[in-house]
């Protein structure tokens, strides 16, 4: 009996040293924003209903969204090679084969007609000196605005794969990819980094990334950080709620809101588990063996035990 | 020279040479422990457990990490983390119990000292302790630099900074200690040297004075009782078990010992493997970089306490508190004036003394972590006088103690 | 007796004899652990100072970190007010702003806006002045000035000059 009243002596003042430095002290230190489960609730709702083939003929055509975007699933190239569009941009503007399922909608629907609004970089863009985001706003096509750009997301909906088809890594290097580096995934802004054969292409692909890097650095005064180890050092919530609204965070920052759907971030957070935390699957499994184990260990210790102090009491 | 015979076994044949049964019997057999202890004496045991996980662990993160500024992250969080085979078993085993141990050690000191476990010939056991406790705390500080993240380089330029002694601005020891300005490759790779080996001989040397020092006073039992170890002994082997107050090392000890063993490694593996957080501070999981500060520095919980005995001073009155705390604790039974060897409970004042100080050390610690405004730095600032006042009035309180 | 006394005699002297070896040995240790020559040669930067153009913020590094030289235009210590003079480091003719370039909020990097004439940090919108004195919190303080000395018409960073201990003196820099 007074063994058991010392262990609950030695487990409670434990327990409360490990909740004041950790939970107590943790909520203290860090902000805590409560996610919003990516309802862009500021953004307003999709009225019309689309046309896919009315949206093709504005995406192609008079939306002019092909003369930086390439469309790869429609063959359609960009103008540029992403360090050129990153040298005139500041940022590779992304390929929109996936943008449809990439991207919530309620966000396309308003980034296309005001992008620095909704991309949250407002800020960023001094008008009265003549700075723009390099995204043009579209202004309409002559018709109803509103069915407009509903047809156009349509048409993007309708190449797009569907979200089971969508990758981890298809996600990350949209969204993503594009201004951060994953080095132990051997992600570069201007794609994965191969192994070469000769060190002359090593080479000329690095000076290529430097080159893209320099850009986007000019563009965002400051390179992005690489985010190999983000899942450990910012965990899921942070890295979840940050990818919604960069600024709940850090206000100022030029990193945009990026506008992904749900699905999409989720599977931002499992490339970056991949990443960062690669071996979690086999932690649990082996955590439950070992666990099943080491029971089974302290319960023989108890068997021992009784037999050795039979005698002694 | 000996006279040897023909082995008749290879037990014989040790024993000729190695005199095993007799080594048994002192080490083991008829090494005699009392019998009135409760699991709180099988913290040593744990500790020794705890030890082995963390040299083993350790021996195989040496065989992959480079101490190399450039290379130190990568390859503990590429390499280790996700090439090595059971490589992030390893990481993760030695950096919980190197968190674990601590909390090992403190359980193991405040038990010390709610027994009065440091009195009575017993002076070289505590003082022997608190050496260790010292070599771990080296051992743990120079190994959280080997990471090279974010909170290695800048509590390594936090720490290295206390050694410029305030307004002595001894920065010339402090570049002698980094080797370079800052942390960098000179900093690494002596840290390294100290981590896995200087610091481990000492923690292994100080390991045996510890036990060493254990052999004459004998181990002291939660009643206070003066036991006559070679007459209990006696009745023990002549069969009375029962009516003994001493028991063998081993098995006795041992089984109760390993007993308590099972049900600490159920949940240090608990913490390895799906509580591991607190031991793994996510700041460290961002590179070393010199040019940008972390939002937040603090030292690993183990040391939030002195941190915080540092922290509401001024900096020359807060670097006289902060060596003051190190070195007071190895005081303990000089400062303690009375001759009861008894739980705390039996012992007039100080057994208010004991908690006290243990609740006052638990609010240091939890404050050393927060940030020091408002009321958290009230409170720091008064815990950390407590701390001071508790201390000075150690010896009056003891003096005037009646004898138990 | 005799002998005994003298061979502790003799015991004493060979003890003593060792100790010194040990010392000495401990002056090799001490001597290892020093910062190399190397880095302590990187502890030193000389600048020259007749390279630098007007109002073009050049980052230069110093004991691993960003050091701010900018040269200032006659308009810009015309327009200075007495608060801000003070900062001005002076070599031959021309005037300068050399900081150490860490926000001294949180060690971010701040940038040089030419047309504005002032710093912005980027990380919590601190903003300094021409002469680096904080215009906008967080900051705490302005950019430390890294100790300098004075030699013809470079600048020695990491050697304390007279320049640099008025400086101190008066309170404009840790």
């Amino acid at each position: 009996m007074k063994e058991l009243l010392i262990l609950v002596v030695v487990t409670v003042f434990t327990l409360v040293t490990y909740y004041l430095v950790e939970p107590f002290a943790h909520a203290t230190l860090h902000k805590h924003v409560e996610s919003e489960a990516f309802a862009y609730a500021d953004l307003p709702a999709i009225t019309k209903l689309g046309d896919a083939t009315r949206g093709k003929e504005l995406v192609l055509g008079a939306g002019a969204c092909t003369g930086c975007h390439s469309i790869n699933v429609a063959d359609i190239s960009a103008p540029m090679d992403a360090v050129g569009a990153a040298g005139a941009y500041g940022v590779n503007p992304p390929d929109l084969s996936n943008a449809g399922v990439v991207y919530d909608e309620k966000f396309l629907n308003a980034l296309i007609k005001n992008p620095a609004h909704t991309l949250m970089v407002e800020h960023k863009f001094d008008e009265s000196k003549g700075e723009m985001h390099p995204m043009i706003p579209f202004y309409g096509a002559g018709g109803d605005i509103e069915q407009e750009t509903a047809d156009m997301i349509a048409y993007l909906q309708s190449i797009a794969v569907s979200s089971e088809k969508l990758t981890p890594a298809m996600a990350f290097e949209n969204a993503c990819g594009r201004c951060h580096g994953v080095k132990y995934e051997k992600w570069t802004q201007v794609g994965t980094k191969s192994s070469f054969k000769h060190k002359k292409d090593e080479l000329a692909f690095d000076i290529k990334v430097l080159d893209y890097q320099d850009s986007l650095k000019a563009y965002m005064g400051k390179l992005p950080p690489d985010l190999s180890m983000y899942i450990r050092s910012r965990g899921e919530h942070y890295i979840s709620t940050f990818m919604e609204n960069p600024q709940n965070y850090l206000e100022g920052t030029s990193m945009p809101r990026v506008g992904v759907s749900a699905d999409t971030a989720e599977k931002v957070i499992e490339y970056l588990e991949d990443a960062g935390d690669t071996k979690r699957h086999e932690r649990e499994e082996t955590g439950k063996y070992v666990m099943i184990y080491i029971i089974i260990f302290a319960i023989f210790g108890v068997l021992w035990k009784r037999q050795v102090w039979r005698d002694l009491h | 020279m000996a006279h040897f015979t023909k082995a008749t076994s290879i037990k014989d044949w040790l024993n000729q040479r190695l005199a095993i049964e007799k080594v048994e019997k002192v080490l083991a057999s008829e090494y005699w422990i009392p019998k009135n202890i409760n699991f709180l004496w099988a913290m040593g045991m744990i500790l020794v457990v705890t030890f082995a996980l963390l040299l083993v662990s350790g021996i195989f993160l040496l065989m992959y990490y480079q101490p190399n500024v450039d290379l130190a992250f990568d390859s503990v969080n590429y390499t280790i983390m996700r090439e090595v085979g059971y490589g992030w078993l390893w990481r993760h085993v030695h950096g919980v119990a190197a968190s674990v141990v601590f909390l090992i050690i403190y359980i193991h000191m405040f038990t010390g000292i709610y027994y009065g476990s440091y009195k009575k010939g017993r002076e070289m056991i505590w003082i022997s302790g608190m050496l260790l406790f010292i070599a771990f705390s080296a051992e743990a500080f120079s190994g959280y630099m080997l990471p090279w993240g974010q909170m290695s380089y800048w509590a390594g330029m936090v720490i290295t900074n206390l050694f410029a002694g305030g307004s002595l601005h001894a920065d010339g020891l402090v570049e002698w200690i980094r080797g370079d300005y800052v942390p960098a490759q000179a900093f690494l790779s002596r840290f390294f040297m100290l981590h896995v080996l200087l610091i481990p001989l000492a923690i292994i040397g100080l390991i045996g004075l510890h036990f060493g020092a254990l052999r004459i006073p004998h181990v002291n039992n939660q009643d206070g009782e003066e036991i006559d170890f070679d007459e209990e002994s006696k009745k023990y082997l002549a069969g009375d078990k029962a009516g003994s107050k001493v028991i063998r090392f081993a098995n006795d000890f041992m089984a109760k010992d390993m007993m308590v063993v099972g049900f600490y490694l159920v949940f240090f593996f608990y913490l390895v493997f799906y509580h591991y957080g607190f031991a793994m501070d996510p700041v460290n999981f961002d590179p070393a970089d010199g040019l940008k500060t972390p939002a937040h520095i603090y030292p690993e919980w183990y040391f939030l306490w002195s941190y915080e005995i540092l922290r509401p001073f001024s900096t020359d009155i807060g670097l006289m508190a902060f060596a003051f705390a190190q070195v007071i604790f190895m005081l303990l039974p000089f400062l303690d004036r009375s001759p009861n060897a008894v739980p705390a409970s039996r012992r007039g004042l100080f057994k208010y003394w004991f908690w006290a100080m243990l609740v006052d050390m638990i609010a240091l610690t939890a404050m050393g972590k927060l940030p020091p405004e408002g009321a958290f730095s009230t409170i720091g600032l008064v815990a950390a006088l407590v701390f001071i006042g508790l201390w000075i009035a150690l010896p009056v309180i003891t003096y005037f103690e009646k004898k138990a | 007796m005799k002998d005994n006394s003298r061979r502790g005699f003799m015991g004493k002297a060979f003890g003593g004899v060792a100790a010194v070896g040990a010392v000495a040995s401990l002056f090799a240790m001490k001597k290892s652990w020093d910062p190399l020559p190397s880095v302590k040669a990187a502890g030193f930067t000389t600048l020259d100072m007749s390279g630098y153009k007007e109002n073009e913020l050049v980052t230069e590094k110093w004991r691993g970190k960003p050091i701010f030289v900018l040269k200032y235009t006659s308009e810009m210590i015309a327009a200075m007010d007495e608060s801000q003079k003070p900062r001005i480091i002076t070599v031959g003719e021309a005037s300068y702003l050399v900081t150490i370039g860490l926000c001294t909020h949180l060690g971010c990097i701040p940038s040089y806006d030419r047309k504005k004439e002032s710093f912005l940090c980027a990380c919590h919108g601190g903003t300094y002045d021409l002469v680096a004195n904080v215009t906008k919190a967080p900051p705490p303080r302005a950019l430390d000035i890294p100790p300098f000395t004075i030699k013809g018409n470079t600048l020695v960073l990491g050697e304390v000059g007279p320049e640099y201990l008025e400086m101190k003196k008066n309170g404009l820099t840790l």
